[in-house]
């Protein structure tokens, strides 16, 4: 086994639907500020929906704009952000040593719906199909977007991992610098998902798109009303480094270590979740980062409000964390909504100043907690002060039965 | 359509290309790809929105004609005269 490098978060750049950079997003989960809207969609009328809006001209110029992709507009937003808020100088850092992996839930959709109904409007003469299509639907392209503005020649991919894929994106980034592939890694998580009125569609066939009087009540985990989802679009993207990398340009600040992580799945359903297997990842990040139960102050539920998928989530946690009464639970969806590949990685976000500032974030509208999602140390409906915060673990679990950990640890030297 | 409704509604096309372009002081007879940042996917959107917005169909053969305005404008101002 070979030594691990300790690798840190640097900077952080992102947009969540209720905030363009992490204090606004940080201060609107503490006051509970939701960032779901009524949002219209194509063939399906009003929907709600997390919608992001971030100055998508601060880093592109119309042309680029209209050139890319919404995912890689979000991407290269996340990624400048990220870059300056760890101080990076791009003229001077080697361009060719720097990755750039980005966890999305799905690509092309967006294209692809949209180019269908242009040609509609030209019965469906191919003809009119935009030469645009393959090099804004290819997978990569929200990281290759980011390599185009930026001028990065090292390695650029993203990582397809349904909703857990901006803790992948995360891991991914830690791997390729374990294996000193790169020096610097971008790494997290966008969603452009919004913007395809298929998903919609699709959950609300599936009978798992939320609903309620009121937008930002719709998003409702661990709530014994809770009936669905919301869909968001968002995106958070990390600087990763090795620590030794980050001292010796003189980084001046450190968010957090990345010490564990943990990726299984669980081969039972195409859509719902399993418990077992869901704690058996949580229980597999601890042995990785060398903890117990006991060690994790703060637990981010994946937690998506549908009713089967919140309550097999809080039977994992019981099972894991039933004996530890230092685990505070909380969970950024009822703020949000489902911000797909960008979730994770927003989530994790959302709680990395408490290292800091030692508060937790609550929920957004656990009105009154269904028995089945009973866990212990719930944190709702206010904030919690507690001292001290030195471990996060952040849970993201996807269709297909793909489930992904990650244990974030406060810098010590 | 006039010569100069035709040189109009080429720029108006390019215009929405590249928004971020000042485009009044082109020269019709020098190379467009010269004088504004156009890559090969623009020109092809040139192409896209004449076949959009006036049912034109340019043979790829045909593509050399467009490489300045004043091209442009001989090859379109014939077929666009009656719209």
């Amino acid at each position: 086994m070979f030594e691990r490098k300790r690798i840190v978060i640097t900077g952080i750049g992102l947009t969540a639907p209720n905030g363009n950079n992490l204090n606004d997003f940080r201060n609107a989960l503490l006051s509970g500020k939701s960032g779901v809207e009524k949002f219209e969609t194509r063939y399906m009328g009003q929907v709600v929906a997390g919608t992001c809006d971030f100055d998508a001209l601060k880093y592109q110029n119309k042309r680029e704009l209209r050139r890319g992709t919404r995912a890689g507009s979000i991407a290269i937003y996340c990624a400048n952000e990220a870059v300056g808020d760890a101080k990076i100088d791009m003229t001077s850092v080697d361009r060719s040593r720097i990755g750039i992996y980005v966890g999305t839930t799905e690509h092309g959709n967006v294209e692809t719906e949209n180019e269908i109904y242009n040609i509609s409007k030209y019965g469906y003469d191919t003809q009119f199909w935009t030469h645009h299509h393959n090099p804004r639907t290819v997978s990569n392209n929200p990281a290759g977007e980011v390599t185009l503005n930026l001028d990065i020649k090292g390695p650029h991919y993203c990582i397809g991992a349904a909703c857990a894929a901006g803790n992948l994106g995360l891991v991914q980034g830690y791997q390729m610098l374990q294996l000193e592939e790169v020096d610097c890694a971008i790494a997290g998580g966008v969603s452009e998902s919004i913007h395809t009125f298929g998903i919609f569609a699709g959950f609300k066939s599936q009978v798992a798109l939320g609903t309620h009087e009121l937008p930002e009540k719709v998003s409702r985990p661990f709530d014994a009303d809770r009936n669905g989802i919301v869909v968001s679009e968002g995106g958070c993207l990390y600087i990763l480094e090795t620590l030794a990398h980050a001292q010796q340009r003189g980084a001046d600040k450190i968010y957090g270590e990345i010490v564990g992580y943990a990726n299984n799945s669980d081969a039972v359903d195409f859509v719902l979740p399993d418990a077992d297997t869901q704690a058996v990842c949580m229980q597999k990040a601890l042995d990785f980062a060398g903890l117990q139960a006991q060690d994790i102050d703060i637990l981010n539920a994946h937690a998506t409000s549908t009713p089967m998928g919140d309550q097999q989530e809080a039977k994992a946690i019981n099972k894991i964390f039933a004996a530890s009464d230092n685990t505070f639970v909380n969970n950024t969806k009822g703020h949000i909504g489902h911000a797909m590949g960008a979730a994770g990685a927003l989530e994790l976000a959302g709680n990395l100043p408490s290292f800091q500032d030692n508060v937790i974030h609550p929920f957004l509208n656990l009105d009154n907690l269904d028995p089945e999602c009973e866990v212990r140390n719930i944190v709702s409906p206010d904030p919690l002060k507690r001292v001290p915060i030195r471990y996060i673990m952040n849970n993201s679990f996807g269709m297909l039965g793909i489930n992904s950990c990650l244990i974030v640890k406060k810098f010590e030297k | 359509m006039t010569r100069a409704e035709v040189r109009q509604a080429i720029l108006n096309i390019i215009e929405e290309l590249v928004p971020d372009e000042d485009l009044s002081n082109i020269d019709d007879k020098e190379k467009i790809r010269d004088q504004i940042e156009l890559d090969s996917m623009d020109f092809l959107d040139i192409i896209m929105e004449l076949r959009k917005r006036y049912g034109i169909n340019v043979p790829e053969d045909d593509y050399p004609n467009f490489i300045t305005l004043e091209g442009c404008m001989d090859y379109l101002a014939p077929i666009l005269k009656d719209r």
